[in-house]
């Protein structure tokens, strides 16, 4: 692999971008769903559960790799859901002592981040094999790229299910709300459409690079 | 103990909520073991039965920790439960069937990572629900998943041999359908409470 040879490392600033779009959590990689769906019926709840992950995200990163030489690959697993656990139980106490009204509305969820196999995902495949650095970085990338996601479909679905953005009114007085938005059915829909549109424009991209390899 | 019936509560956790299809849990082993209805219903049957030990382990931990008033360990403690259950299917899937063992492959392990199992534990404490009301509780919800995920391997097969359109192929497809299944379990909102 080109990333292991000495002098041919990539730019780091690359894995801060990479989980921003080529390997986006939720579009790409389609992990950490079920929190993804859950709480994104309004954008404000959105940004609120992709930034409590972007933390727990962050912190375990952190840590798991500054452990990585200590940890026996046995009970690996083990540990790092400790960690997780950890940080996520911080998280819980935080967002209940800034706002109750938000701990209420994200309810169990905040808990669930635990179990978001996008944090382990990152902890396993990337955290344990390289520097607090890069670690860090490929957290906040991946971060920022699940809360941007989670974010486009908190707006859309918010738009079409309540008409506002943010609570605040947006859509004409004439309009009327597609309640399915905000149910269940319209989380599937909304990121089944985000999907196609990822896809349409991957497919647009990628006959460009072919030939950009080609040369 | 909160007084509803246990058949309201088998339902409740099966059909009305659904965990997969209302409260989008254990989404992963939903869109990725259901290509197949064979795997999808041992894969249910793995995770009902994950379900039910955890949820009879998180019962008796929730009121250990009480008793030792530390609450905040809770989180904690319930996801090493799940974890060494799992690794006790795990095992136990390995000796008695290599073959399903092979096609659950790494889907097995993530039962740990399921959110629908973490969910029920974290649930049936929230509502404070007694000992045998927790057990139709997790039986609910284990056939609820095994209903979704059984239903939904049923629409893959057929879909399979249909004629998409390449861009819709994959996960767009299955979102798709879960969307519109989501949207027939709807009609058991008037069920119950």
């Amino acid at each position: 692999m080109a990333a292991a040879e000495p002098g041919m490392e990539p730019k780091t600033a690359d894995e801060f971008w990479k989980g921003l779009w080529d390997e986006n959590p939720v579009l790409v990689q389609v992990l950490g769903m079920c929190p993804a769906l859950a709480v994104s019926n309004t954008a404000i709840n959105a940004l609120a559960m992709g930034l409590a992950t972007l933390f727990v995200l962050t912190g375990s990163n952190l840590v798991v790799s500054m452990l990585r030489s200590f940890v026996p690959k046995q009970v690996r697993i083990a540990t790092y859901i400790l960690v997780i656990a950890t940080f996520v139980t911080l998280v819980d106490m935080f967002i209940q002592a800034i706002s109750l009204d938000l701990h209420r509305a994200l309810g169990a969820f905040i808990s669930l981040i635990v179990v978001n196999c996008l944090i382990l995902g990152r902890a396993e495949a990337f955290a344990s094999r390289n520097g607090l650095g890069r670690s860090l970085l490929d957290a906040l990338g991946m971060g920022a790229g699940f809360t941007g996601a989670l974010l486009s479909l908190g707006a859309v679905r918010e738009l079409l299910g309540a008409g506002s953005l943010f609570g605040l009114r947006v859509m004409p007085e004439g309009f009327e709300p597609w309640v399915v938005m905000l149910l269940p059915s319209g989380g599937f829909l909304t990121l089944a459409g985000w999907l196609l549109v990822f896809n349409a424009i991957e497919r647009r991209r990628a006959p460009a690079a072919l030939t950009e390899e080609a040369r | 103990m909160t007084g509803d019936p246990l058949w309201s509560i088998f339902l409740n956790a099966c059909l009305i909520n659904n965990f997969v299809l209302a409260y989008f849990l254990g989404l992963c082993p939903f869109l990725g073991v259901s290509g197949q209805l064979a795997t999808a219903v041992r894969m249910g049957g793995a995770v009902s039965f994950v379900m039910l030990v955890s949820s009879v382990c998180a019962f008796g931990l929730n009121h250990a920790l009480i008793a030792l008033d530390a609450p905040h360990l809770r989180l904690i403690s319930f996801i090493v439960v799940i974890a060494s259950t799992v690794q006790l299917v795990e095992m136990f899937i390995k000796k008695v069937s290599p073959g399903l063992f092979r096609a659950l492959g790494i889907f097995l392990p993530l039962i740990t990572t399921n959110c629908a199992i973490l969910g029920l534990a974290l649930f049936q404490t929230n509502k404070g629900f007694d000992f045998v009301e927790c057990i139709a509780y997790a039986l609910g919800a284990g056939a609820g998943f095994m209903l979704a995920l059984v239903l939904m391997a049923g629409l893959r097969e057929k879909l399979a041999l249909d004629d998409v359109p390449d861009l819709v192929r994959g996960a767009a497809l299955s979102l798709t359908l879960a969307g519109l299944l989501s949207i027939a379990f709807m009609g058991f909102a008037g069920l119950g409470g």
